[in-house]
C-alpha cells in the first residue's frame, strides 16, 4: 500500500499515441517528497540539456503535490514543470483549483507527457480509463470556454479540466494554463501544450488516496484549523491589512488598493501612480467592484476565499484570480476597474499569464512612442487606452503583425526589433518579466531572491519574512512576540535590529550572512509547499502562516509513515533545489544571470552586492558560479550529479 | 403508535455562503473510511456539493434514504434565475444517478450524522459557516428506522433478486 501518494504516474507518448500508467519507486517519495521534487527528479533524468522547449523531448509534468487530495487545508497545487520558451530553464508555475486532487483521486501522482501529437487533442483521464480525444472541433476556444464545452461533451459537470486558450495553440511565450478559478501562468506552459498539441486535460477520479495514520493526521489538521480561525478573526495588527491574513491576497475582499497602486511602478514598469488611490477613485473601485463579485471562491479544500465569480454587466461570468484585478487596468493608466473585468475575461479565454502580458503590451506601447515601432505596426489600432490595450492583446494572442513578435515576450521581442529596443527591456532576469516594483535603496534579501531563485518571479519566493522593516521599535518586538512560525529564535533579534534607516539597514543590514539566512529560510518553506502541493498563501508566502517547518515534519510522518522530522525535511527539499539548479547549470545558467534589474533600486552597490552573491553562494554549497559543488551533492546523495556537470566541463577541477 | 421522544438533528445549509472548496466531502469520506480516517474518497462522500461555478451554483446535498426506483417524473427548479439540473435538491440514492452510491460496490451512501461523534463533521470542518448543526426534541410516533446495512441489503436484493442474494448468503456463511 501506498500512503498519500498514488504510486502511479500516468506516462503519455503523444507522437506514438502509447499511454502507460507505470508504478513509481518507492524510494523516490523518500529522497524528493512528491510534485516539485519527484518531477524535477524526472526532468533531470530524462531530458538532455540540448532540448530546446519546442522539441518533442520536452517533457512536460503536471504534477500533484504528496498531500495533495488528504484533508491538508489547501493542498491543491497543480505543479507544471518544463522547459520555458521564454527562459530555457525549467519552469514550474503551479496553480490552485480543482484538478489536482481530481487526479489523485483518478490514481495517478503525475501526468508525464513527451512527444507530439500531429492534431489537436485532449486527454481524457477517467480512473483506470485513459483516452486521447480529438479536440480539433475546440481549436481556437476559449480557455474558460473550453473547460465547459469538454464537461458537456463528457456528460459529467464533476470533471475537472485544464485548457488553453488561442495564445497556447499559437505558443505565445507567456501562454498559461487555465483551470476552475486558476492558472498556471508564468513561464509558458501553455505554449508547450500548445506545441504538443494538447488542448486540454480533463479529469475525474473516484479512487481513495490513503494516510498512513490517519487519526494522527487529523489531530495535527485540528490544531492547524485551530490557528486558521484565530488568524481570520485576529488579522496580524502590527501590518497593513493586505497583509494581515492568511490565504493568498485578498484582493477580491479588500478594495482598499492604494499600496498596490500607488507603489508599484506600473506601464512597462515605468511610472508609480503617486496620488492615484483618490476618494474618488475609492468610492468608484468599491462600486465597481461589490457590483462585479457575485461570490467569494476558494480552491479545493481551502478555507479562505481569494478568487471570485465575476458577472459583470454583458460580459459572461468567469472567475477572477488576486493580482490580474490590477495588472492590466493599471499598466494601461487606466482608471476605471470595470475595464478590468472586461479585458480580464478576454485575456484569461485567450489564456494568457496577466504578470507578463500586461508588462509585454505596455512595452510595445512605450516602443511606439518611441518611434521604435512605426504607425505602420500600429495601423488600426484604436487611440484610446483601453481600445489599445484590447487590440495589442488580440494581436498578441493570434500572433498577428507586431502581436507576433511581442507574443514572444519582452526579452525576446526587443531583440526581434532591435533599433534601440534593447533599452526597453529594462525588466528582465533570466528573460523573465519581473515584478513590477521601482524602490530607492538596495535590499540585501530582496536581491538574492531575485537574482538566484529557481523560480525566476519574485512573487512565488518571497513570504514569511516581512517586506520591510517596521519603523518603530515596540512594533517590531510585539510582532516578534508571537511568531512561532520562525525556524529559530535567533531570527527573531534579526527582526528587532532591522531599522529603516541608520546603520542597520539596507543596504548593509541585513548582513550577507543574516540575509542568507532568512533567504534560505524562505525558499526552504516554497520549495516544501511546491512538493507537498499546498497553497503557498497558507504557508511559504504569507506572514505567520498556519504551516511552517515545525509542522510539517509531523503531518508529513502522518500521511507517509515515513519518519520525518525538521533536519530530514531540510535536507530533502536541499537535494532537489540542487538538482533543479544543476539541471539550469547544465543549460547554461549561471552567475552572469543572476542580476535583478538594473533599475531595480536607484542605489546599487556593485561591490557589495558582489560579495552578497559570493556569500549566498557559499551558504548554500555552490561554487563561484553558483553551481553546487561536489561535496554538496555528494552530501545529497547526488554523486553522479557531480559527475555530469563535471563531464560537461561546468563544474570544473578546483572548484569545488 | 406509541409516541416517543425523538432527537431532531438539523443542518441548516446556507448554500449562498458556499465558497465550493469540498472540504466536507473530504472530511465525511476521510471519517466513515475503515479505519476511521485511513483513505480519503470524495466519491463515497455522504456529502456532495453540486458545483456549476459559471452558474454560480453551490449546492452542499446530503445523502438521504435508498431508493428503489426512480420517481415517476424529475422536477427541476429555477430560483434566482439560476436553473438547477434535475433532481438536484433530491437526497435520494436512486438508480437514476450516480449520486450517494459507494464507487467501488455502488451500495448505497447515507448521511449517518456522524453518529459517535459531538458533531457532524462536514459541519466541523466546514469553516464558512455554510452548515449550521442544530438538535431538538421532538414527541413522534414510533417508528421502525432503516438502517444502513438494510438499505444496502435491500438495494442488492433490488438488483439481483431475493433468490441470489439468499443463495450467496448461504454460501458465504457456509464458508465462514
Ligand atoms: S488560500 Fe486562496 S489561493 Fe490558496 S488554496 Fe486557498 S483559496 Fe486557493
Ligand atoms: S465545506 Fe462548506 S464551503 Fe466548503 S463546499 Fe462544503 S459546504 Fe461549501
Ligand atoms: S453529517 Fe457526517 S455523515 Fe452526514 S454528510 Fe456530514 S460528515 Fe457525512
Amino acid at each position: 500500500m501506498r500512503y498519500a501518494e498514488t504510486g502511479y504516474n500516468l506516462e503519455i507518448d503523444l507522437t506514438r499515441g502509447n499511454i502507460e500508467r507505470v508504478e513509481t519507486d518507492p524510494e523516490l517519495m523518500a529522497l524528493f517528497l512528491g510534485g516539485l521534487g519527484t518531477s524535477v527528479k524526472i526532468h533531470y533524468d530524462r531530458v538532455p540539456p540540448e532540448t530546446k522547449a519546442f522539441d518533442p523531448e520536452n517533457l512536460i509534468v503536471i504534477s500533484t503535490g504528496l498531500l495533495c487530495g488528504t484533508p491538508a487545508y489547501s493542498a491543491n497545487r497543480t505543479i507544471v514543470s518544463f522547459i520555458s520558451p521564454q527562459t530555457g530553464l525549467l519552469a514550474y508555475p503551479m496553480m490552485g483549483g480543482f484538478w489536482s486532487s481530481e487526479l489523485k483521486y483518478a490514481g495517478y501522482d503525475k501526468v508525464i507527457i513527451n512527444g507530439k501529437s500531429p492534431e489537436l487533442v485532449y486527454i481524457w483521464i477517467h480512473n483506470e480509463k485513459v483516452e486521447i480525444r480529438d479536440a480539433t472541433h475546440l481549436q481556437g476556444k476559449g480557455a474558460i470556454e473550453t473547460q465547459e464545452l469538454i464537461r458537456k461533451e463528457l456528460n459529467d459537470p464533476d470533471v475537472q479540466v485544464l485548457a488553453i486558450g488561442l495564445a497556447g495553440e499559437n505558443r505565445c511565450f507567456t501562454a498559461s494554463i487555465e483551470q476552475s478559478r486558476s492558472s498556471s501562468s508564468r513561464g509558458g506552459g501553455g505554449a508547450v501544450l500548445g506545441d504538443k498539441k494538447i488542448k486540454a486535460v480533463a479529469v475525474r477520479g473516484t479512487r481513495a488516496v490513503h494516510l498512513a495514520h490517519g487519526a494522527e493526521f487529523m489531530e495535527h489538521m485540528k490544531e492547524i484549523t485551530k490557528y486558521i480561525k484565530f488568524r481570520n478573526e485576529n488579522p496580524i495588527p502590527e501590518v497593513m491589512p493586505i497583509l494581515s491574513g492568511i490565504g493568498s491576497p485578498q484582493m477580491m475582499k479588500h478594495v482598499d488598493e492604494q499600496w498596490h497602486t500607488e507603489s508599484f511602478a506600473w506601464g512597462n514598469a515605468r511610472i508609480r501612480r503617486k496620488g492615484f488611490w483618490t476618494k474618488e477613485i475609492e468610492k468608484e473601485w468599491t462600486k465597481s467592484q461589490t457590483g462585479a463579485i457575485k461570490r467569494f471562491i476558494s480552491c479545493f479544500n481551502c478555507p479562505q476565499q481569494c478568487g471570485a465569480l465575476i458577472s459583470h454587466e454583458d460580459v459572461p461570468n468567469y472567475m477572477m484570480k488576486c493580482f490580474s484585478k490590477l495588472t492590466y487596468t493599471m499598466a494601461a493608466f487606466v482608471d476605471d476597474l470595470d475595464f478590468t473585468w472586461r479585458i480580464c475575461k478576454r485575456a484569461f479565454e485567450y489564456g494568457l499569464d496577466s504578470f507578463s502580458t500586461p508588462q509585454i503590451l505596455a512595452f510595445g506601447v512605450e516602443l511606439h512612442e518611441a518611434g521604435i515601432l512605426t504607425d505602420e505596426d500600429f495601423a488600426g489600432c484604436p487611440s484610446d487606452k483601453e481600445g489599445r490595450f484590447f487590440w495589442l492583446l488580440d494581436r498578441v494572442a493570434h500572433r498577428e503583425g507586431i502581436g507576433d513578435i511581442l507574443a514572444d515576450g519582452t526579452y525576446w521581442a526587443a531583440r526581434r526589433i532591435g533599433n534601440g529596443a534593447e533599452k526597453y527591456d529594462h525588466n528582465t532576469t533570466k528573460k523573465h518579466e519581473q515584478m513590477n516594483i521601482k524602490l530607492g535603496m538596495m535590499d540585501p534579501l530582496y536581491f538574492l531572491m531575485y537574482a538566484t531563485n529557481e523560480k525566476i518571479s519574485i512573487t512565488q519566493m518571497e513570504g514569511n519574512w516581512p517586506q520591510a522593516p517596521f519603523p518603530k521599535k515596540e512594533t517590531r518586538e510585539s510582532f516578534v512576540k508571537d511568531w512561532p512560525q520562525l525556524p529559530d529564535e535567533k531570527f527573531k533579534k534579526y527582526f528587532i535590529d532591522w531599522e529603516p534607516r541608520g546603520e542597520n539597514s539596507n543596504p548593509n543590514y541585513p548582513t550577507p550572512q543574516i540575509a542568507s539566512e532568512i533567504v534560505d529560510w524562505m525558499e526552504m518553506l516554497h520549495n516544501i509547499d511546491d512538493a507537498l502541493g499546498i497553497c503557498a498563501g497558507m504557508g511559504s508566502f504569507c506572514l505567520k502562516p498556519p504551516y511552517h517547518i515545525h509542522n510539517y515534519p509531523k503531518l508529513i510522518s502522518a500521511a507517509t509513515g515515513m519518519d520525518m522530522d525538521k533536519e530530514r525535511l531540510r535536507k530533502t527539499v536541499r537535494r532537489s533545489r540542487n538538482l533543479h539548479r544543476a539541471f539550469n547549470n547544465l543549460r547554461g545558467m549561471g552567475r552572469p544571470d543572476e542580476r535583478p534589474p538594473q533599475d531595480h533600486w536607484k542605489h546599487r552597490f556593485p561591490e557589495l552586492e558582489d560579495d552578497l552573491l559570493t556569500y549566498y553562494y557559499t551558504f548554500k554549497g555552490w561554487n563561484h558560479d553558483g553551481v553546487p559543488t561536489r561535496k554538496t551533492l555528494e552530501e545529497l546523495n547526488l554523486a553522479d550529479v557531480a559527475e555530469d556537470l563535471e563531464t560537461r566541463g561546468i563544474l570544473k577541477d578546483g572548484q569545488n | 403508535m406509541a409516541k416517543i421522544k425523538k432527537k431532531i438533528k438539523t443542518i441548516k445549509i446556507d448554500a449562498d455562503k458556499c465558497n465550493g472548496c469540498r472540504t466536507c466531502e473530504v472530511v465525511c469520506a476521510a471519517f466513515h473510511s475503515q479505519p476511521k480516517y485511513s483513505s480519503i474518497n470524495p466519491a463515497a462522500s455522504r456529502i456532495h456539493v453540486i458545483t456549476r461555478r459559471l452558474d454560480d451554483i453551490w449546492l452542499p446535498v446530503f445523502a438521504g434514504e435508498y431508493s428503489p426506483a426512480e420517481c415517476m417524473g424529475r422536477d427541476k427548479y429555477v430560483i434566482d434565475g439560476k436553473e438547477y439540473d434535475e433532481c438536484s435538491f433530491c437526497r435520494a440514492t436512486c438508480p437514476s444517478r450516480d449520486m450517494f452510491k459507494d464507487p467501488d460496490s455502488g451500495l448505497p451512501l447515507k448521511c449517518d450524522m456522524c453518529e459517535g461523534e459531538e458533531s457532524p463533521l462536514c459541519v466541523q470542518w466546514c469553516l464558512n459557516d455554510v452548515l449550521i448543526y442544530e438538535e431538538r426534541e421532538e414527541e413522534v410516533e414510533e417508528m421502525v428506522q432503516i438502517e444502513e446495512m438494510d438499505a444496502g441489503l435491500a438495494s442488492l436484493i433490488d438488483r439481483y433478486g431475493l433468490e441470489k442474494i439468499g443463495t450467496a448468503l448461504a454460501r458465504m456463511s457456509y464458508k465462514a
